[in-house]
């Protein structure tokens, strides 16, 4: 089973954000191909009249009492950064 | 004793504890002692502390010791899923994009583990960021099935299911997305237990998919499931979804539900692709209940055949958003070569992520993407409200489901290649997360090669004392709970 013509995984790649390679490429195609075909039969669910679930149980309106809390300091906010210096996340440059 | 210590449940371990048989320390010992001299073998652990655990078992021993016991987990060494947090321990969701994080705060359920008095032990495997049934996805090692160790011990909570089964802790946490507590329980021999959605706070879990993830836990009785869900449940500020639940005593309830209840049995669930000896069993076990007195009766849940492809377009379609994070900027893996910005981002997610999770994140950002949202997200939202309606009425004429919990006993490492393949070993699980039900994978038999068998109970939302007790009345009658794998 190929992919349907309108899965253009290097769009959707590209959307998504990540770089694939020549062999994942052709192989995540042919296996969302088919992963993609299976899902085809919920096109044969009438739904028409139904409202859509977004969450089991929906809770609206969660308010906090707007207080400081405690939070991380700087040093283990920052401890799991890549690359860091004089508290701040290096980057790089994004403006030639 | 000791030797055995580590196939003791909880229950009975608190009882030593309290009357001084035994210290926190000798406990975690053992615990220690059994994953150094197995887990080379099951390869259920990521990572572990033993030094800071035996700490935290000393500091349980003098609470103890001057009156000021914290719970019921008050010494008892809990392994954790590696996607729940906890204070300066690695979180790594068994990913190459989170293999050097520490985590810097604790998830609410490990606060509150803790208040219970319990040892924080190790980390455990799963598929990277919870995305499969076998662990085989995790970007590490594949954990093995301490019945077999050419077997996958299920997934993803896999690590979670089989470190219990083999005496390499007392009690675990897993989480449970579509199936990801419930099928490792049945394919190790344990009790697995996911909790309504809601009913347990998610804040400081790793997440896949927000609408569907709940953490539950792997134990070794339904009296021990009872005991960690206390522990665990309950609203939190922390997690918008959380819900404002009553929470009973659970393990009090347990004593005073006797039944007879009236139990469904959904014929799609009894379908083709069902395992023989799987049947059987579930079979005898419904059995069981008739002859106790409850009235078996067979329901429908028809659109249970859209399952899988619902959870595929809206378990993908979360992933693919939650991920999202994972840029290589603030925190995780950040690619050496990168060019410039963009493609930091593109090389970051290339060289992080494993290729399940590639595929689900484009996936799920092909439902998304402009032009598809209605026929793919859309639609399965309306579905699964169909699905979530087709539960609620069973529950009419019902208290609870028995079914099987996985379609087969464990299966071979390697032996499913093809996503596709993989993903229909939820068949049985992922209404239940779609529903927001709450449901448990208990033991109830063996296949002729010796591997576990599993029945899965669903039950009403937020009405797990029943569900439990429902289980334990099963339990009481057999003894699959005292066998063990020889290790």
């Amino acid at each position: 089973m190929s992919a349907p013509a309108d899965l253009n995984i290097d769009h959707v790649a590209r959307l998504a954000r990540i770089a694939l390679t020549p062999g994942e490429r052709e192989q995540f195609a042919r296996q969302l191909g088919d992963v993609l075909a299976s899902i085809e039969q919920l096109k044969k669910v009438d739904v028409s009249s139904v409202e859509p679930t977004a969450h089991a149980f929906p809770v609206a309106n969660v308010w906090a009492e707007d207080v400081a809390q405690p939070g991380l300091t700087v040093e283990a906010a920052l401890r799991n950064a890549p690359a860091q210096r004089d508290h701040m996340i290096v980057v790089p440059k994004v403006v030639e | 004793m000791s030797a055995e210590l580590h196939y003791k449940p909880i229950a009975e371990l608190a009882a030593l504890l309290d009357a001084k048989k035994i210290s926190s320390v000798e406990l975690t010992q053992a615990v220690v002692a059994r994953t150094k001299a197995l887990d080379g073998r099951v390869k259920a652990f990521n990572s572990y502390d033993e030094a800071d655990a035996l700490a935290q078992a000393a500091a349980s021993d003098a609470r103890r010791a001057s009156g000021q016991a914290r719970g019921a987990l008050e010494g008892i060494p809990v392994g954790f899923k590696d996607v729940i947090a906890v204070t300066g321990q690695p979180l790594t969701a068994s990913s190459r994009m989170l293999a050097n994080f520490v985590s810097p705060y604790d998830a609410t359920v490990t606060t509150r583990l803790k208040n219970a008095g319990a040892v924080c032990w190790g980390r455990l495997n799963l598929d990277e960021f919870a995305m499969g049934s076998s662990t085989e996805n995790s970007a590490f090692h594949t954990t093995r099935n301490p019945w077999d160790l050419t077997c996958v011990p299920g997934g993803s909570s896999g690590g979670s299911a089989a470190a219990l089964a083999a005496g390499e802790a007392i009690a675990t946490l897993g989480s449970d997305t579509g199936g990801s507590i419930r099928q490792p329980a049945a394919l190790c021999g344990v009790v697995g237990l996911k909790p309504t959605y809601g009913l347990v706070s998610r804040y400081g879990l790793i997440a896949f998919a927000s609408s569907l993830d709940q953490i539950g836990p792997f134990t070794r009785t339904i009296e021990d499931a009872a005991i960690m869900l206390g522990a665990i449940a309950g609203h939190d500020g922390r997690d918008s979804t959380s819900f404002r639940a009553d929470i009973p005593d659970y393990r009090t309830e347990l004593t005073k539900r006797k039944g007879p209840w009236r139990l469904g049995i959904p014929k799609e669930y009894f379908g083709a692709g069902l395992d023989p000896e799987v049947a059987a069993a579930v079979e005898q076990a419904i059995a069981f209940y008739r002859a106790q007195g409850c009235e078996i009766k067979e329901v429908s849940l028809p659109q249970t055949e859209h399952g899988v492809g619902v959870y595929y377009i809206i378990a993908t379609a979360e992933c693919s958003s939650n991920l999202s994070r994972y840029d290589g900027i603030r925190y995780g893996h950040r690619a050496k070569e990168a060019k410039d910005l963009l493609d930091l981002y593109f090389q970051s997610r290339a060289e992080g992520f494993g290729a399940e999770v590639k595929r689900r994140i484009i996936l799920g950002t092909y439902v998304l993407s402009s032009g598809y949202y209605d026929a793919y997200y859309l639609r399965a939202q309306k579905v699964r409200t169909l699905i979530r309606q087709d539960f609620l009425n069973a529950y009419r004429e019902v208290d609870a489901l028995l079914t099987p919990t996985a379609p087969t006993p464990a299966f071979k490492i390697g032996a499913k290649a093809d996503p596709l393949a993989m993903y229909l070993c939820d068949i049985y699980t992922i209404g239940v997360n779609l529903a927001g039900l709450p449901g448990l994978s208990l033991p109830c038999g063996f296949s002729r090669s010796g591997l576990p068998i599993g029945l899965q109970i669903i039950g009403q939302p937020f009405k797990e004392a029943e569900l439990l007790a429902i289980a334990r009345t099963y339990e009481q009658a057999h003894d699959w709970k005292n066998r063990h794998p020889s290790l």
